[in-house]
This record gives structure tokens, sequence and C-alpha cells, in this order.
């Protein structure tokens, strides 16, 4: 274990320890959505005309769609003309960006989050592009990585120096269509990342993006694609916070991965938005899209993520598995305390002969939170040999929370395997008491247990993210027990 | 080192322990034998601070301090341990962690830094070594898998090394072969120190064996009806525990 107990205690001490707020010149526009802010939005962001179109397209489309209400979670209406669309700390002029010509505050947020910029402080080995409110301020390594042949920037710049790219696949995994707020995204997203790794390329460093909300009244819209070609090997992190505000706030987000032949891409996420106050004031609504479209014969996409922040978590990351021997995976640990919520899983769909997916979810649900899993497994007729293995387990603590499992199958071919294990545990007056004979306080016998019963996720995760989502349950879970 | 005085105590309204009386010197070990549902579990769970009991009279005193008015916790790190009749899993959790974060619990409450990762693995290794063990277990998750046996002896590895200063074993000897046994029982026989006291709460004389007490209670209705050394045990063995019945009826 190389997380000290110590460090595990001074961060179980603090409460939401990212929600500071960076007192900033920016360039906002007013609340609002029409045609003309979608118009505005293309023009500061110095859009091709593809763009516009693309973007008009979309949001002709969300105006006829309703907001879903099958999820198993209960919020007020939200007033999308209250939303501001674009916040962006004022930049002196466009042009090469250079640490230097970022607001020295928004460095300063950075580094206060852990992330410093500066590439000689970064740890070597993982690359940053950072996304504040709707931009993208900074991303590190981006030379040598271009070395590699690798594309790693905002989605904004890949936009003007990388249509071509864009045009073939942007939306050609979540179409603007699909659900009323990948829909929105399409219509209104600022910045995201753009990760494009060349055939046979092995990317030569972790890639990350870490996305921050700071401005208030304020929607986030981040917008990322993964493409790696033939043979390529990516893996790519991203992690979240916002500051602490009595107003809800929406990050509805759209990710897509393209996975070519024999290509990997890892994707792992540490979800720490504002989870709201102990009453369930504020917090992010978190309402993302995602999906990878294993397109080629033996590609593989793996997800894994850690869900603690939000006040509502929306999302299910999925793989549509096309190519032969193609594989997906769904690891998650999605934590709820207090009156959060959370309804979160996945979607494996078998297209493609011998593909196989595997499912591990973990919800723990604290406090008067309610958790959700919904997954779907779906196996048509062509996928022969499909097998897929699902595991879906609750751990409750207290009395007062809920946890729910809804997984739906459906198989159309009959040479397919599919299995679901799930089961719903207690934190046991007993395990608390042995581990407090031993010499352990409630909390950290609480948080010990419950990243035990998370070891299967944690492990997929790579070491730095894994020492992180560690210590976020601990804090997440503050206040559970008593 | 212990002191017990008049100790009544009850789950819901119905009284279990009615007015026990022990004193325990340090490097003393006494054994508390008696039938079923005589109240020993319920002495070894108030003594280590487990909830769903209350103390209605009497009191508790630990190295010169109020042991009932301290948290489970506490006590442990004060050097109260409770080897368990039933030792739980928490799966997911090594046995190596788990101790490292007990040990380094105890640690900080006396005032001292954490233990060094290769001295911790140097004693962790000679425990495991004593008790017969092999290393695999130190990394698999708490008892999760282990046999009743397993479960005892890793009881007892915790217990040699977080180095308590009042050991409760709660029918130890329960569910052990006799090869088992002996492992376990010399395993506590060199705990054995003057600075260290040990409660035994038992069924069975064969424990006894292997462990020399120095003091044996006898525990009957919530009372202990007969105390004396060693030799209390094997009369019980021949006698069985009605006759005490009958004396404390006469």
């Amino acid at each position: 274990m190389s997380t000290s107990e110590q460090e595990i205690k001074n961060l179980i001490s603090q409460e939401y320890k990212q929600g500071f707020v960076t007192e900033l010149e920016t360039d906002t526009f007013p609340p609002g959505l029409d045609e003309t802010v979608i118009h505005r939005l293309s023009k500061v962001k110095n859009e091709p005309d593809f763009m516009l179109e693309y973007r008009l397209k979309a949001f002709r489309h969300w105006q006829t769609m309703k907001s879903p209400e099958w999820a198993f979670v209960k919020f007020d209406p939200i007033d999308y003309q209250a939303i501001s669309y674009y916040s962006a700390p004022k930049r002196k002029e466009d042009g090469p960006k250079s640490l230097d010509e970022i607001d020295p505050q928004v460095l300063d947020a950075y580094k206060k989050l852990g992330i410093p910029l500066d590439e000689q402080e970064r740890l070597a080995g993982i690359a940053v592009d950072a996304v504040f409110d709707s931009v993208s301020v900074a991303t590190t390594f981006k030379g040598k990585l271009k070395d590699a042949g690798v594309i790693f920037c905002p989605i904004s710049e890949a936009l003007r120096e990388h249509p071509e790219l864009i045009k073939e696949y942007l939306g050609s995994v979540v179409p603007h269509t699909d659900n009323y707020f990948a829909a929105l995204n399409a219509a209104v997203f600022t910045d995201g990342s753009f990760v494009y790794i060349p055939k046979g390329v092995r990317c030569p460093m972790e890639l990350s993006t870490y996305f921050r909300i700071n401005a208030a009244n304020t929607g986030q819209f981040e917008r990322t694609l993964i493409i790696a070609d033939e043979g390529s090997h990516v893996s790519y992190l991203e992690g979240c916070t916002a500051p602490m505000r009595d107003e809800n706030q929406l990050h509805a987000a759209v990710v897509e991965l393209i996975a070519l032949k024999d290509a990997t891409i890892k994707y792992s996420t540490v979800q720490n938005w504002y989870p709201g106050d102990k009453e369930g004031k504020g917090g992010i609504y978190n309402f993302v899209t995602k999906r990878a479209d294993c397109r080629g014969d033996n590609s593989k996409v793996s997800w894994t993520q850690v869900e603690t922040g939000s006040a509502i978590t929306w999302k299910y990351p999925s793989c549509v598995l096309k190519g032969d021997n193609s594989v997906g995976e769904f690891y998650s640990v999605a934590l709820t305390n207090n009156y959060q919520q959370a309804d979160t899983g996945t979607k494996m769909i078998h297209i493609g002969k011998n593909t196989r997916s595997t499912i591990v979810s973990k919800g723990i649900s604290a406090g008067k939170a309610q958790n959700t899993y919904r997954g779907l497994v779906k196996v048509l007729k062509s996928a022969e040999n499909a097998r897929n293995y699902t595991q879906c387990d609750s751990l409750l603590v207290g009395d007062k929370c809920g946890a729910h499992t809804f997984p739906y199958v459906e198989v159309k071919q009959p040479s397919a395997q599919v299995e679901h294990e799930a089961t719903t545990s207690k934190i046991s007056e007993d395990q608390l008491f042995f581990c407090q004979q031993r010499g352990l306080s409630a909390e950290d016998a609480v948080s010990m247990i419950v990243n035990g019963f998370c070891k299967e996720v944690f492990r997929e995760l790579p070491m730095e993210f894994a020492v992180e989502a560690q210590a976020l349950l601990g804090l997440s879970l503050e206040g559970s027990v008593g | 080192m212990l002191s017990i005085k008049n100790l009544h105590v009850s789950v819901g309204d119905k009284p279990i322990l009615k007015g026990i009386n022990l004193e325990i010197k340090a490097g003393e070990i006494h054994a508390i034998m008696g039938p079923n549902g005589s109240g020993k579990s319920t002495l070894s769970h108030v003594l280590s601070g487990k909830s769903g009991y209350t103390v209605t009279e009497g009191s508790v005193t630990y190295q010169g301090k109020d042991l009932i008015e301290m948290a489970p916790d506490i006590r442990a790190r004060e050097g109260v341990f409770l080897a368990f009749q039933y030792p739980v899993e928490i799966p997911g959790v090594s046995n190596v962690y788990l101790l490292k974060a007990a040990l380094n619990a105890i640690r900080k409450h006396h005032g001292e830094p954490e233990v060094d990762a290769m001295d911790f693995l140097t004693l962790v290794k000679e425990k495991v070594r004593l008790l017969e063990m092999d290393e695999k277990f130190l990394y698999r998750a708490v008892n999760e898998g282990f046999s009743g046996g397993e479960k005892k002896r890793n009881e007892i590895l915790q217990m040699a090394i977080l180095e308590p200063k009042l050991c409760i074993l709660d029918e130890t000897d329960s569910g052990l072969d006799i090869d088992a046994l002996k492992i376990v029982s010399e395993g506590v026989n060199s705990l054995r120190s003057p600075e260290r006291s040990f409660v035994m709460v038992t069924h069975y004389q064969r424990l006894l064996d292997y462990i020399k007490p120095d003091f044996v209670h006898v525990l009957a209705h919530g009372q202990i009806v007969k105390s004396g050394g060693p030799e209390l045990a094997l009369e019980l063995e021949e006698k069985g525990y009605s006759w005490l019945d009958e004396q404390v009826a006469a």
C-alpha cells in the first residue's frame, strides 16, 4: 500500500477541498440560448463553417427533444435560458499560448488542485490538457508527443488544425441525435481534448485532461474525441472539480472513443465535481454520454471510473463491439453520500464475432443517497461466441440510503454466454467493531472496508490515480458513521 | 492491571452479568470457565467495548482508568486486545494492510512515529514463522476463505504484532484441532511476560493443558461461583458444571 495512513487521515479531516473560487476577469456570454448564441460561440472559437452547420443542426434537433425521465434520479427542471454557455479567462491576444500568457491566477488554481502545469514540476510521464470553464488553458508536453506523431490538443484547436479528422470522426460514435444532453452538447460544446494516435504507435506517456468549473451560472460542455489508429495504444485519464456553490450547475459532456484494428484505449476517470452540501443544496449535475466504438478487429477499450462527486450523476460509458474479437471493459466505483444521486452503468453491444465484455460495478451508498446501477448487455445475431461477464456489487453504509440494480440483457445469438452476478451487503457492526478493537477509529475502519470493497476496480487504475481515488473515498465518506 | 467490581450488565432489559468481582494483576493468567449462557462471552465483549451492552452497576478499572468510559478503539490503543470467538472477514483488505494500519494507530496514540516499512515486514515475518503460518496469509484478504483454525491463528498473529497489555481470548480453542491448538498455545505462551495479563474464556479444560492459568474462575448465571487454582479446572472436567449449581443452591 503506497498511501500512508497519515495522508488519508489528513484528507478525511477536510471538507470538499477543491471548493475554492478563483477571482478572474472573464469573457462570459450573458445567459440564454438561441441560434445567435451558437453563431457567436462558433465565431469566438474561430471555427470552420462546417462546425457552425453541425452545431445549428444539433441545436434544431435538440429543440424537438425532451429531457429524459427514465433514470432513477430526481431534480427540478433545468432552465436552459438561465445558463451562460461560454466563460473563459480573459487573454490579451490570440496566438500561440505559452505558460507566461496564462493568467497567473489560473495557474495558481491548478497548482492548488495539485496539477502544476509547468512541465518541470509535472510528474514525468503524464501530459495534461487543462480545461478551465469553457476553454483549454494549457496543454503540456505537446512537443514531446508530436515527436512520436501523437496529436494531443484542445478540441477547439483540432477543429482548425485537423478538420479532416474531425469531419471523419466527430459525432460518428455519439451522433447529435443520440440523446437530449448529447444533442445539447453538440450544439454548444466549447472545449475538451482531442487525441490522435497514429498507426502502430504506443503513446509514450499517459495523457490526461483536468476539467475545472470556476465561473458561476455557467454550464460546462466538454467534448472529447480520442482516435486510436491501427495497432496503437493509449492510456487517458480525466479529473474533475468545481467550487462550492448553492446553485446547481450543469456539466453535459460527450466523449467519443474510436479504436481501429488492433488498437487499445484505456480511459480512466476520477470524477469529483462538487457534490452539494450535507442538506443536498448545490452541486453539479453530471449528465454525460461516453461511448467507445471498437471499430476494428482485435481492438480493446477499457473504461475505469471512480465517481465520488456531483449532486446527480447520469452516465453510462459504453462499448460498441463491432470488430471481431474486440474487447470492452467497464470497471466502476460510484460512491454517493448525503443527498447525492447516481444512476450509472454501461452498455456493451456485441456485434462482431468472439467479442468479449467484462463489467465490474461497485456501488456504495451512504447517508440518504440513492445509487443505481443500470446496464445493458446486448448480443446481436452476428456476434457468434460473444461472451459477457457482469459483476455488480452494492455496499450500504447506514440504513437511510438505497442501492438499486437494473440489468438488461438482450441476446439474439444462441452461442453467446452471458453471466451476471450481483450482491448487496452492508458494512456490518461486527466488521466495524473488529477494526475498532484493533485500534482503528470508526471512520478509518469504514474507509478501509470500502476501499477493500473497491479493490477490483482500483487495481485497474493507473498508480497515481489509484492513490487519489482511495483518498477521495475516505473524504467522501466523512460523517457517514456515528 | 484490571479491577472489576460488582459488575452488572444487561442486554436490553435482560440482566446477564449480576455482580462480577475480579482482580487481575500484571503477568497473571486467569481462566474463565462455565456452561453455555453463563455470561462468559458477555464479559469479554463488555471488557473490549462492543456495543449493545448496558453496564447498570459496578465498575471496571484498567491501569487506573475507567475502562467503561473508553471508546473501543481507545481501549485497543491502550492495550486491550480481544481475540474473537468468530473473527470477521473483510473482503479486499489484505491482512498485512490491516496489521500495519492497526499498529500505526496504536503507535500514534502513544506519540510514536509510524513503523518503518522494512522493520514492519521483518517483524511480521518473524511472527508468521512463530505461528507456523504461510507467508501467503499476509497478502490474503482478512479471514476471507480461512478455515476455522486459520482464523484463530490469525487472531494470535495480530496479538503478537500489536503487543497488547491485556489479552482477552474468547473461546480461542473452539474449532481447533489438536495440532492447531498446540501451535496457538505456543504462540500465546511465547507472549507471556510479567507485564502482560491474559483472560482466557473457555469451555474446556484441554486449552489449560497447554496454557497454564494462575487462576480459574467458574461463571454461572452471571456470577463467579467458584475460584481456585489450575486444579479447579481438572475438577470441572471430571464432574461437569452441575455440581456447582447444587453447591450454589445449597
